[in-house]
């Protein structure tokens, strides 16, 4: 259950490896938290997550083993983790691989297992708890979407995509599911310093994971759709949105 | 599970809307609760989440019986019937309600679930003491009448039990005898928090109804300044027509929600609402709903909170922890949140019902927006609370935690007893129940 400020009893995360699930759990926690379930293909990082986490004794702190390619077993982890803690109250999905373009297109194959982890197994365990959620008559759907998939450049034309696909997905489950109590809000940050982006070359208005879980935190207790880490990048891809092509890759693709 | 769950409902304070299934008690089908349960609602005055019941079944109590005995002022009424109506009703028969809310649209099966409590707890106790018998549906699908005689601890753990133990469908009440419905009312203006609470003190002894409002604008000495208003009914008044009650139609505040409480507007309200006040006046002549429900002028007055709602937090800590009333005003004068509606009340003796809330004491409430800072600024606050042995008000509560509610009522498992027999499936439950653990 939710709090009147927003608190709420239960989190779970699919992919609850990732730096930036882990940024935003932080300011998720409240005193009203009873349970938090780390959802990860890697069962010991996710113990060590679990470890590192700073919260009260009164909170569960569950690692489930979830693997975003593994789409049979989505709605049975689902609905385990759903006998285990009750209630939904906040779901964050922030399963994804980068993946490297050059890499996808010298062995074509290997797109598979990106596209799988980036949207098809979001989306069937987003399906998932969509049902569970609705069938309680509340419940928050917070999926970590990116810039990279509102105008997808060549060199990330892969992962753009299969983010562009996910975001959209999920813009759109939200229009359903506000009818049915269930609020959903997309994050779309920058480029993100960290583990999954080491050895990249930042590019320009990077950020750091927590403050799009601090700005994510935000979104969530106001209940917006979409929102943008850090928030002037929503006024830039206005404007790249609308560039000519030959222009956005001259400027995307330097 | 297999009707969709279409209503929006909140409570007053509108922090917590879910998706549930509406029906009427007309029309109930306790086979068709599902795996959610269901809880009663009245006319939705609580604050928090008591009663809502996401994805699950919400049930509107149902019924417009008001039978009163002329000679005994004992009325056998509908749960679903609201004060204001039963007022109209009774009033010219020179009767009136035992206990009052500060809003009169709130129904009798919501006034003994809150067992709530008025002005005059110093003296007359709360709902629960006036209710002789209540008519519930229990989870097992029986229609009992139970009285504190048949069944003294489903009857203790039914008046304050949010709903719980069953659905109310009617109750026999006590009620007071009035010659008037006018009220005798004084009012007092105090400098400072002390002087509020020693003017309420006097004034209980030969008062059956004292309150005051105080303010949480300023800080310093002036912190918890406040004015304190008591009184009684009067005595028939010189008109001719004595026990006349027509209170007027409330006034619409149009457009969407939009906020108008902030603390700038919050401080100037309290600043005029204070100098306002007279030094000290005696026994100006006021109506019912002037007196008692003065917010009922304006409907729906929930909104000037806008879309993010508000919370109302009201806590009850012994007599001697006076300090902890001063140390909630003094935080929040401090951290300057919108706020202007603030009461303080002291409360009699309380009761031996598991879950009702009044407890001898001093019982603080404070208006306040849903924002996470006031959420962390009331969580310091609630453990002064509870290390002074206070506790929440459950009708009210948004915020608390399961522990607050173990450490504020220890009698509940005597609550967790009665439910463990006549509903060991838990067929009535509520979010505030699933949130709080109950
Ligand atoms: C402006 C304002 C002033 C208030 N002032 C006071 C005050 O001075 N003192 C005080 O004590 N309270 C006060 N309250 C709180 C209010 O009196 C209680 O919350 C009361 O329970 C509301 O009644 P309701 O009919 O609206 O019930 P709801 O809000 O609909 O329900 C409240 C609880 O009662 C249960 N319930 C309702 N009907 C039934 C039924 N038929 N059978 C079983 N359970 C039922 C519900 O399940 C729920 O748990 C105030 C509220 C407002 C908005």
């Amino acid at each position: 259950m939710r709090d009147a400020s927003g608190g709420v009893q239960n989190i779970v995360v699919f992919g609850g490896t990732s730096e930036i699930a882990v940024a935003t759990l932080a300011h998720l926690i409240t005193p009203s938290t009873t349970a938090v379930v780390l959802a990860c293909r890697d069962v010991d990082a996710g113990r060590a997550v679990a470890e590192s986490l700073d919260v009260a004794d009164t909170v569960e702190v569950v690692v489930e083993h979830w693997d975003a390619t593994a789409h049979d077993s989505h709605q049975g982890v689902v609905d385990a983790i759903g006998a285990r803690v009750g209630d939904l109250d906040i779901v964050i999905m922030a399963a994804g691989v980068l993946g490297n373009q050059d890499a996808l297109e010298a062995d074509p194959t290997s797109a598979v297992g990106m596209i799988d982890a980036n949207v098809t197994g979001p989306v069937v365990t987003l399906l998932a708890c969509a049902r569970q959620m609705r069938a309680q008559g509340h419940g928050h759907l917070v999926v970590l979407s990116s810039v990279a998939s509102v105008r997808v450049r060549r060199a990330a034309a892969v992962y753009g995509a299969a983010k562009s696909a996910l975001d959209q997905f999920a813009l759109a489950m939200a229009d359903g599911l506000s009818a049915d109590g269930v609020d959903v809000t997309v994050v779309r940050p920058g480029f993100v310093h960290g583990r999954m982006t080491a050895g990249r070359p930042p590019a320009p208005f990077a950020t750091t994971p927590d403050a799009v879980g601090a700005a994510t935190a935000a979104a969530v207790r106001r209940g917006r759709r979409v929102v943008w880490v850090p928030s002037a990048l929503r006024a830039v891809f206005a404007v790249l949105s609308l560039l000519p092509r030959p222009l956005f890759r001259a400027i995307a693709d330097r | 599970m297999s009707v969709a769950a279409t209503h929006r409902v909140s409570g007053w304070g509108n922090t917590t809307p879910v998706r549930v299934r509406l029906v009427d008690d007309a029309e109930v089908d306790m086979s068709a609760f599902g795996s959610r349960g269901a809880i009663p609602r009245g006319l939705g005055r609580a604050y928090g989440d008591a009663a809502q019941n996401s994805g699950g079944t919400v049930v509107r109590a149902t019924g417009e019986t008001i039978d009163l005995d002329d000679a005994t002022g004992l009325v056998r009424v509908s749960a679903a019937v609201s004060i204001d109506e039963l007022l109209r009703h009774v009033i010219p028969a020179g009767w009136f309600v035992p206990v009052s809310a500060g809003t009169r649209f709130v129904t009798i099966g919501g006034a003994i679930a809150a067992d709530i409590h008025g002005k005059n707890h110093h003296r007359d106790g709360s709902f629960g003491d006036w209710v002789r018998s209540v008519r519930m549906l229990l989870a097992s699908g029986d229609d009992v009448v139970v009285t504190p005689q048949s069944d003294p601890e489903l009857f203790a753990a039914t008046c304050g039990g949010m709903g719980l133990t069953g659905l109310i469908r009617e109750a026999t009440v006590q009620l007071i005898p009035v010659s008037s419905s006018q009220m005798a009312v004084s009012t007092r203006r105090c400098n400072d928090l002390d002087a509020v609470m020693s003017t309420m003190v006097d004034a209980e002894d030969t008062n059956r109804y004292t309150v005051a409002w105080v303010d949480a604008t300023v800080r310093g000495a002036r912190c918890g300044r406040g004015i304190v208003t008591f009184g009684d009914h009067a005595e028939d008044a010189s008109g001719a027509d004595p026990t006349a009650y027509r209170p007027r139609s409330p006034v619409r505040i149009p457009g969407p929600a939009v906020p108008l409480v902030n603390s700038v507007t919050g401080r100037i309200f309290s600043e005029m609402w204070f100098r306002r006040a007279p030094r000290a006046r005696d026994d100006e002549t006021m109506s019912i709903p002037a007196y008692f429900h003065p917010l009922d002028g304006v409907d729906r007055w929930n909104r000037v909170w806008g879309r993010r709602g508000f919370v109302q937090h009201q806590f009850v800590v012994p007599l001697d922890a006076d300090d902890v009333v001063r140390e909630a005003l003094a935080t929040v004068a401090a951290s300057r949140p919108a706020n202007f509606l603030n009461v303080l009340k002291r409360f009699g003796p309380g009761s031996d019902r598991p879950l009702s809330f009044p407890m001898p004491g001093w019982t603080l409430t404070m208006d306040l927006p849903a924002t996470a800072e006031v959420a962390s600024m009331l969580r310091g606050l609630d453990e002064r609370v509870l290390a002074a042995g206070g506790r929440h008000y459950l009708a009210k509560d948004a915020l608390v935690s399961p522990a607050a509610v173990s450490a504020g009522y220890p009698d509940i498992e005597r609550f967790r007893s009665v439910r463990d027999r006549v509903d060991p499936n838990r067929v009535w439950c509520s979010d505030l129940s699933r949130r709080l653990g109950l």
